[in-house]
């Protein structure tokens, strides 16, 4: 494992980040250790193919199906699976629901863990000094800056993901929408009201 | 005994930056190559995830604070790269060797990204340590915060965590030990538990009297209360 010590290997390497990775990708991709279209295809999966519509469709079907919303809550793991939704960053799920009386929020104080199949790569933000110092002990100022306002009778619950666990938080249905079937409530479903830094849409 | 890395609670980063919801996912080209870098020298196989969050956690508080998030994962690949012997000092100068590579027959090859990513790695295993607290019940966790095994070493129990009164809230089963598996040292599985804690417990001024913080800690971090 790294020790600390004064020969950084970085250092070695180009001090503009940019040029710094095509450095690492060079030296890699000659000696045989990456595939160039490997990465190609890493960066589309997470650009284009995995992001937070997975766990929009899984926060519509919640407010759809009381059957799917109780086994989610139950046991998340499997019930988002069989929608297709697993894999890295992702293998121990929980879903935590908002109610009147408790809104939950998520954040990693350690690094940036996040549910990667459910909400795809994480924002700045969401990786920033800033919200990791603050999220856990001045949650409610952190959700001003978010536009967010919760009443006085209203807890916060913070999760912050120490461990292989990934929470993804169900927010509450916003009320006007009992007409809107899955798909159009799904469109209503933020990434931010996922993470818990947001609410979801009202409709139009 | 603590590192840059563990900030929950930190006073002084100011605001939010925030962005808007639909920015793209990497606001630089660079950034999505250095995260595909990492996760494909990861495939290599010459180190687990906790092996590389420790990588990243030893980067010097200096480097740790100016380095924006990519770069902190450059520089622990880098780091890690050259500590497990798949680079040398000079393969990253450019002056190395490009003969054939021994780990050249685990590289990570296009048409295998998509089951490679969708397979996950499970951080769950049997353990032979009994389980031994149970919903509700009220817990302390070890002060100071702290590895165990390694001087300085990984671990997942945040310093405004340490000495805290808590309540188990969830069981998950058992996890493998960041603590032991970031340091070669074994997976040494235990039970992991979600314990949520007032807020009043870890902060002087609590924005609000029921207020709580959850946090995932393993078990040999807790003690009954």
């Amino acid at each position: 494992m790294p020790h600390d010590s004064h020969d950084h290997p970085h250092a070695l390497l180009p001090p503009e980040p940019a040029l710094r990775v095509k450095a690492l990708e060079t030296i890699l991709t000659r000696k045989g250790l990456i595939d160039p279209a490997a990465l190609d295809e890493i960066i589309d999966t997470y650009q284009n193919k995995i992001g937070p519509q997975n766990g929009a469709r899984v926060v519509a079907k919640a407010w759809t199906d009381p059957d799917f919303k109780a086994a989610l809550l139950e046991d998340a793991t499997p019930v988002v699976a069989d929608l297709g939704y697993y894999g890295r960053q992702g293998e121990h799920m929980v879903v935590v629901e908002n109610t009147p009386e408790q809104h939950n929020m998520v954040v990693c104080t350690l690094c940036s863990c996040y549910p990667w199949p459910l909400l795809g790569i994480p924002p700045g933000w969401y990786k920033s000094d800033a919200y990791r110092a603050r999220a856990v002990r001045e949650p409610r100022k952190v959700l001003a800056e978010f536009g967010v306002s919760l009443p006085e009778t209203s807890s916060v619950r913070v999760w912050d993901s120490t461990a292989e666990v990934r929470y993804l938080v169900l927010p509450m249905r916003p009320e006007g929408t009992e007409a809107l079937d899955e798909e159009a409530l799904s469109a209503l479903v933020t990434r931010d009201s996922m993470i818990g830094t947001g609410l979801p849409k009202v409709p139009a | 005994m603590t590192r840059v890395h563990d900030m929950g609670g930190r006073f002084g980063d100011g605001p939010i930056n925030l962005e808007p919801e639909y920015a793209p996912v990497f606001a630089e080209d660079w950034h999505g190559r250095a995260l595909a870098v990492t996760l494909a020298a990861g495939f290599l196989g010459q180190w687990n995830i906790d092996v590389s969050r420790h990588a990243r956690e030893c980067l010097s508080p200096k480097d740790y604070t100016r380095f924006s998030y990519y770069e902190k994962w450059l520089a622990g690949l880098a780091g890690l790269l050259v500590d497990r012997g798949v680079l040398t000092l000079d393969d990253l100068t450019g002056a190395g060797e490009y003969g054939p590579h021994p780990l050249a027959d685990k590289m990570l090859r296009a048409e295998a990204v998509a089951t490679a990513l969708a397979k996950g790695g499970p951080a769950d295993r049997p353990s032979n340590i009994a389980q031994r607290f149970t919903i509700g019940q009220e817990v302390v966790t070890a002060r100071p915060a702290g590895n165990r095994l390694v001087d300085g070493g990984h671990t997942r129990l945040p310093i405004y965590a340490a000495g805290a009164k808590g309540r188990i809230l969830r069981v998950h089963g058992s996890h493998v030990l960041p603590d032991s598996s970031a340091h070669d040292l074994g997976e040494a599985p235990e039970p992991l538990y979600a314990v949520a804690f007032a807020a009043s417990e870890l902060w002087v001024n609590p924005e609000h009297p029921k207020d709580e913080v959850v946090l995932d800690l393993w078990q040999s971090y807790l003690e009954p209360a």
